[in-house]
């Protein structure tokens, strides 16, 4: 089969309304996802979007809590992992989930091994393994050569040839040029086409726009767990529709606004050219008591590592941060944390919290001598200041024991800020504050973190959300590319111009690659 | 009789970290306990349920009971140490040679127990060390650590077996205060320090964060590596303590002495409660790991079975007890 022509062929796959809801957080909430035969379907979203949990669905390594999955016109429930790869669907991992100690044969036929009475037939495989990498235009890779010793490229490729060994008619990649150089990428689109004209389907996941343009037929974008745009052509749609679609440009009131003057006295944090290689260079910015700056700017852009160096978690490779006067050990958290900064990681339940601990105790981590004389505890003094944070940012349920893992997405983040509001930091740190926090909670965060600046914390906020930069910040810096591409009062530039910045930077940025090419 | 006044203690403790599961966790101990007891009484009598027996159930516990406490800590704060029987073993050997043993013929007997604590410590802080800075994995940095310290500790000792002659030495820790015998004094004041330490300081709930969320740990300002190195340098102290405790029982320093005492030590908190993974840990649930092992140990010497038998009985409890253990986790999530 080879017909990629316009004319609609029916759908091979057809996901409808579904979701996926885990403790305290529904991860897909109606997701429509419909792909054809012989297509390359793009997947877009933002960081906690969803893709992930809708991959692992496909996959079989989910079951969903609600919607319909049709297969070639059946309905068809992907149990388990070993009923998506009958049915057809091969997914290749953004982590390839390959074995490095076993041959590239011995990968490729993993599971399903050519085998007589238990008794491998290592010949069989080995030459059903090279025509399988020869099909794939790398008849290089040995089939007994081991995986361990391949670039990502080659893995990439061992995975590829896995899916075809199953005859899959779906297949599914993470991310797969995320670990790729420019010539290597070139390569698995050729790969990518060629599945495509034997008649195979591929689901391809990406946060690189350009590569989209070049390798995609249809997109569908999600944002919050929702379909909000599907059967988009993916050559034609602009980016910045894409990015508002991503983001969600939905301007609303739920930004509570300053209501009194900044003061004219010194900056509270001062970073001064911070840079680290192949991350990010030159970033400057002051921040007064009761500022907000907000770093804005698309998913790798730099931003994460920015903050995360100011906190200490990276190290430096140039610049300096000074807090209150007082310049910070370079790549040192316990320095940070004691000159007054705080921080609320992006990951909130890896970096931020201990998952199956109470709440109380979560909130009194930073601030545990503080309750101490010779480090003895005080548990009852410990435990009432803990709750009164609890209360004053409304957890709910109002329960200082409750085991964190049980609470919601907003109600977490609720302890993180808690946790620094206990400390009464000076400076704080915010990485993508309303991620997996539904629409509710978010207006309780934003209104508490309006509160913490009118206290007279200054405070630096990262988002992916653009309106949620630019609804909370006095300043914003664009950031593209791991540079400071704007920086300038939030009331004087809109999502759009934000946009163009970054935009701007990017298309620069593609021509000098266009052009060194 | 210490062992049943101790469960008194549980309802107050249950609670911490592991919730109301705690107390259910805790009772399962106590109903094993009381189990084997019931088990000796059946099978032994008045030879078991006598308060000699008792004080020999603790006798025994005693040793293997203070590295265990100090085994808690580290596989709360997310780690293992299976050198505790090497370091045993060369505390007690370093406390015994004729050098030490004329100094403390000069400046007494104390020279000796601190000597084992120092060479107890020092082998946790190369542990921790080793772990923390080196980023080696705990499993492989004190497996070396075994290797190593029991070698040392043979060509110290030249293979031979060291007397202990200071009389001051074992007059004290052969004491029976009140009747009852110093080693087991020893244990109940380590318990008492470890469970204050981890239940009641700063100390103890880092310990805690560092094994339930590293990066957590580390985000909310705690200085993780250096917390670990204290973690592994107190189990060091702990198995020096106990070299002490084994040389007063002994009357010797030996490079054997201690062999296989880092599974009934990581055996002993596992069936306590501790989760292997870290984050959660109870010294009271360790207590009674310790004691269940060495009631069996005792109703079946009693009742003239083989110690192979012992073993089998064991790796059951064991695996019973783990699975229990996942039951709880399970139903938590």
């Amino acid at each position: 089969m080879t017909s990629i022509t316009a004319m609609p062929t029916p759908p091979l796959l057809e996901m409808r309304g579904i979701v996926k809801e885990f403790p305290g957080v529904r991860a897909l909430d109606g997701v429509d996802l419909v792909v054809r035969p012989g297509e390359v379907h793009c997947l877009l979203g933002q960081n906690g979007a969803g893709k992930s949990t809708l991959i692992k669905v496909l996959s079989g390594a989910h079951a969903v809590d609600d919607g319909s999955i049709l297969w070639n016109g059946e309905p068809i429930s992907f149990a388990d992992p070993q009923a998506a790869l009958a049915a057809g669907v091969a997914t290749i991992y953004q982590e390839l989930d390959l074995i490095d100690g076993l041959s590239v044969a011995d990968n490729i036929f993993l599971g399903h091994e050519k085998a007589r009475g238990g008794i491998t037939r290592d010949a069989d495989m080995n030459r059903s393994a090279r025509e399988l990498l020869k099909t794939l235009g790398h008849p290089e890779i040995r089939p007994t050569r081991e995986v361990g010793s391949l670039s990502s490229a080659g893995k990439q490729i061992v995975s590829m040839a896995r899916a075809l060994s199953r005859r899959a008619q779906i297949i599914v990649m993470d991310e797969p040029s995320a670990v790729l150089d420019p010539d290597e990428v070139d390569g698995l689109f050729r790969v990518i086409g060629d599945l495509r004209s034997s008649g195979a389907a591929i689901i391809y996941i990406s946060h690189r726009l350009e590569e989209i343009r070049r390798i995609g037929d249809r997109l569908t974008v999600l944002k919050d767990g929702k379909t909000v745009a599907s059967d988009l052509p993916a050559r034609d749609t602009s980016t910045a529709d894409l990015i508002k679609l991503m983001t969600g440009a939905t301007v609303s009131s739920i930004f509570p606004r300053r209501t009194t003057g900044l003061p004219e006295v010194r900056p509270l944090l001062s970073v001064a050219a911070i840079g680290r290689d192949q991350e990010f260079d030159d970033v400057s910015f002051d921040v007064r008591p009761g500022e907000i700056i907000g770093l804005a700017g698309l998913v790798g852009a730099g931003r994460s590592e920015i903050i995360e160096t100011i906190f200490g978690a990276r190290k430096a490779a140039r610049g300096t941060v000074t807090v209150d006067g007082k310049r910070l050990r370079n790549g040192s958290v316990d320095s940070a944390v004691e000159s007054g900064l705080g921080l609320c990681p992006e990951e909130r339940k890896s970096q931020g919290l201990i998952l199956d601990d109470a709440v109380y105790r979560n909130i009194s981590l930073a601030s545990l001598d503080r309750y101490a004389r010779y480090g003895i505890s005080s548990e009852g003094s410990e435990r009432r200041a803990a709750h009164a944070a609890a209360r004053s940012v409304d957890v709910r349920p109002d329960d200082p024991d409750r085991i964190i893992r049980t609470l919601s997405g907003g109600n977490q983040q609720k302890v993180v800020l808690a946790r620094w509001l206990l400390r009464s930091c000076k400076v704080l740190l915010l990485d993508e504050p309303t991620r997996g926090v539904d629409v509710g909670a978010r207006a309780e965060i934003y209104a508490l973190i309006r509160e913490l600046a009118d206290s007279g914390v200054a405070l630096v906020i990262v988002s992916s959300d653009i309106d949620e930069v630019l609804g909370l910040s006095d300043r914003v810096l664009v950031i593209a590319d791991g540079r400071v591409v704007h920086d300038g009062p939030s009331d004087g530039i809109d999502a759009s111009g934000v946009l163009d910045r970054i935009l701007a930077e990017h298309d620069t940025t593609t021509d000098q690659k266009g052009d060194a090419a | 009789m210490s062992a049943t006044d101790t469960s008194t203690t549980l309802p107050s403790t249950a609670g911490r970290g592991g919730g109301s599961l705690g107390v259910a966790r805790n009772l399962g101990l106590v109903i094993a306990l009381v189990l084997l007891c019931v088990v000796g009484i059946i099978t032994s009598g008045d030879r078991f349920a006598s308060t000699d027996n008792m004080l020999t159930i603790l006798r025994l516990a005693a040793v293997i009971g203070v590295v265990s406490i100090g085994m808690t800590f580290v596989i709360t704060g997310g780690g293992i140490d299976l050198s505790v029987g090497a370091i045993v073993a060369l505390s007690s050997v370093w406390a015994t040679t004729t050098g030490t043993q004329s100094m403390a013929d000069d400046f007494g007997w104390i020279v000796m127990v601190f000597s084992a604590v120092i060479v107890g410590t020092a082998c946790g802080v190369v542990n921790g060390v080793l772990i923390a800075y080196g980023k080696i994995v705990p499993f492989i940095a004190t497996l070396a650590m075994l290797a190593s310290a029991r070698g040392l500790a043979e060509i110290i000792a030249d293979r031979k077996t060291q007397i202990i002659t200071d009389q001051g030495f074992t007059d004290f820790f052969g004491a029976e205060p009140l009747g009852i015998p110093m080693i087991v004094i020893i244990f109940a004041l380590v318990t008492l320090v470890g469970w204050f330490l981890l239940n009641r300081t700063t100390f103890g709930r880092r310990t805690f964060a560092v094994g339930g969320n590293p990066e957590a740990a580390r985000l909310a300002g705690i200085k993780v590596q250096r917390h670990t190195v204290y973690l592994y340098a107190l189990l060091g102290t702990t198995c020096g303590i106990a070299a002490v405790m084994l040389m007063s029982r002994t009357t010797t320093g030996s490079s054997t002495h201690g062999l296989g005492y880092e599974l009934d030590a990581i055996a002993a908190v596992v069936i306590g409660g501790t989760l292997l993974s870290g984050g959660r840990g109870t010294v009271i649930g360790t207590l009674f790991g310790v004691i269940i092992f060495t009631t069996l140990t005792n109703v079946f010497t009693l009742n003239n079975l083989s110690t192979s038998a012992q073993a089998v009985a064991k790796g059951v409890i064991i695996v019973v007890a783990v699975l229990l253990q996942q039951r709880i986790a399970d139903r938590k999530t």
